[in-house]
């Protein structure tokens, strides 16, 4: 009886009938899809992606040159030079970030005692070149004007985990 | 006439062959006489530069070992820490970990699946695994901000605490008020009820699976009694995970060495009979369900337990943000933690978990410096690679790749 029920149901093909049930009902579905570059997914507030140094209200740059970031890079990433400037503050002659080693780990914003350098949500960037990849000091503060809002934003939101 | 065997060269290019696996196979006709893997286009060193990195910062180098299960690799690593400094990590982190592994192993399963299935033939299963991953990732990028990479473990706890909102869908050309007002239906809520609710959609998923799957004639002509291994045989070739118990075999870390809170969660262990491919299979497909089980009892846990997820002793984990900025004291110890790192006792700890693949285990060495004297790193995927000219001896070449697939296999960790 039992065999013969298996031949039944093997020469109905009815498991492959039982899957091409599925495959329709998804195919009826709401889709799903986003309709890149137009559409993004959502973006968490503690999402890693292209480094900013910051500057404070009044425009000056925050960092102040005390190489935690750079020690504490696992992938060797950040190169520090300073120097004290004329008004006697300590800064940054050199600061660069090179993206083609940097692993996005975030431990940098998370040794910064003073919220200057950030991972912001910027994740569409691209080189053509190494050089292109090694954020300057002079890049890494233009992208943190450019974005200021928005890290500022994000920063307020997860300020409560840290 | 002479007759010689023909040498074929699989990889390591291949898209079948996961990764950068090279195998050289010799064959008579069809038939595999001999595979001979090779290893290592995907090394790089991660033991040796664990050796000039203080403890912390090796951490998210142990994300890329198998960069499907990134957290399970991290709890591995973090726990090995603990086991030598000896510290008590606050119980909502434990379960946050725990829940977390779980959330990684369906992570990994449903990758493992997808890809399986699409080497055997059945494209649709990957396209249905990814749409369930990209769930699963949000996940990963509320709470890490990382979508894989994630370093969130952290030797005495997780970093940060699960947030309470979730990013939203916001409205396009192509889609109006109503539709991403239907699309951000389950992230109105915490991350928790974000879980939640996938939990409760997923079994429906994996019934969805099975029915694509499980009985379907093609997937048991390329599954059922190929690379079977024996129980005796399994134990000699050191197999563990999905592996070991596909042959019947209940061996599981979280119940033979419960770590963390597994000694107060009720789940099962799924055990195969034949030691196939297919019952492999039905292991890992009930291994999802259990995983899922896990995660709704650790969500209900952590609803009712707000509490610290780190640990309090600033010799180990980094004060909080505002502290440092506010006490003295508290900015010493961020400053002496994020360069010189952990003071870590003199000794030695080995720390396993029960990864996705199979048994995960840290073994570390310590001189008393800030960075690791010798790092381990026992791979599961590595024993089952060896296991693999075994496992296709007298298959076809076509079931060369379902071998390779039903191993689960990921180079990351094998060449480490
Ligand atoms: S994200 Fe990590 S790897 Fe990249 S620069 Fe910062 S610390 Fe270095
Ligand atoms: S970015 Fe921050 S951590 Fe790095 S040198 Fe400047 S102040 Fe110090």
């Amino acid at each position: 009886m039992n065999s013969m029920f298996r031949f039944l149901k093997s020469l109905f093909l009815l498991e492959l009938f039982g899957g091409m049930r599925v495959t329709g009902r998804h195919f009826w579905r709401k889709k799903i899809t986003l309709h890149y570059p137009e559409e993004r997914a959502p973006v968490s507030p503690r999402f890693r992606a292209l480094h900013a140094q910051r500057r404070y209200a009044n425009g000056e740059e925050r960092c102040i040159a005390c190489k935690l970031c750079e020690v504490v890079c696992p992938a060797m990433a950040i190169t520090i030079e300073s120097a004290q400037r004329e008004d006697g503050s300590r800064r940054t002659t050199r600061y660069e970030i090179d993206l083609t080693k940097c692993i996005f780990c975030g431990f940098c914003e998370e040794s910064c005692p003073v919220d200057s350098i950030v991972e912001t949500h910027v994740y569409e960037y691209h080189g053509e070149s190494r050089d292109e990849l090694l954020m300057t000091k002079e890049k890494l503060l233009a992208v943190g004007d450019k974005y200021e809002a928005q890290i500022a934003a994000a920063r307020a939101q997860d300020a409560k985990y840290r | 006439m002479e007759i010689r065997n023909f040498t074929l060269n699989f990889g390591p290019q291949h898209p079948a062959a996961h990764g950068v696996l090279r195998l050289v196979l010799e064959m008579d006709g069809e038939v595999i006489e001999r595979a001979d893997p090779h290893v290592g286009l995907l090394h790089r060193a991660t033991e040796k530069l664990a050796e000039q990195r203080h403890w912390v910062q090796s951490l998210p180098y142990m994300d890329r070992l198998d960069y499907v299960s990134m957290m399970c690799n991290e709890h591995g690593y973090v726990l090995a820490m603990e086991r030598l400094l000896g510290i008590e990590v606050p119980e909502r982190a434990q379960y946050i970990r725990v829940m977390f592994d779980e959330i990684t192993r369906i992570l990994n399963h449903l990758l493992w699946l997808g890809s399986h299935a699409l080497d055997v033939g059945a494209m649709t299963m990957f396209l249905y695994c990814f749409r369930e991953r990209e769930d699963l990732m949000d996940c990963y990028e509320a709470v890490s901000g990382a979508r894989m990479h994630a370093a969130y473990y952290r030797p005495g706890g997780v970093y940060r605490d699960l947030p309470e909102t979730m990013p939203q869908y916001q409205t396009s050309k192509w889609h109006d008020e109503a539709q991403v007002h239907e699309s951000n239906q389950n992230r109105r809520g915490s991350l928790l009820d974000f879980i939640e609710d996938f939990t409760n959609r997923f079994p429906g998923y994996v019934d969805d699976y099975e029915t694509l799957l499980t009985d379907n004639r093609i997937w048991k002509q390329r599954t059922v009694g190929i690379g079977v291994v024996s129980p005796e045989r399994a134990l000699q070739l050191g197999f563990s995970g999905p592996m070991l118990r596909g042959s019947g075999i209940a061996w599981d870390l979280r119940k033979k060495q419960p770590y963390e809170v597994y000694d107060r969660l009720a789940f099962d262990i799924p055990v195969g009979t034949n030691g196939d491919s297919y019952d492999r299979y039905l292991v890992r497909i009930e291994e999802m369900r259990q995983s899922n089980r896990i995660i709704k009892q650790c969500i209900a846990w952590l609803r009712k337990n707000p509490g610290p997820v780190i640990s309090g002793d600033h010799k180990v984990a980094p004060p909080p943000r505002a502290d440092v900025k506010a006490d003295m004291e508290s900015l010493i110890h961020h400053f002496k933690l994020m360069s010189e790192g952990i003071g870590m006792p003199e000794g030695e700890a080995y720390a396993a978990v029960e990864h996705p693949k199979g048994e995960f285990g840290i073994y570390i060495v310590s001189d008393g410096a800030n960075k690791p004297y010798r790092l381990k790193i026992r791979a599961p995927g590595f024993a089952h690679l060896s296991a693999l000219d075994e496992m296709v001896r007298g298959h076809m070449l076509a079931d060369v790749v379902a071998v390779i697939g039903t191993q689960d296999i990921v180079f990351g960790e094998i060449d480490r």
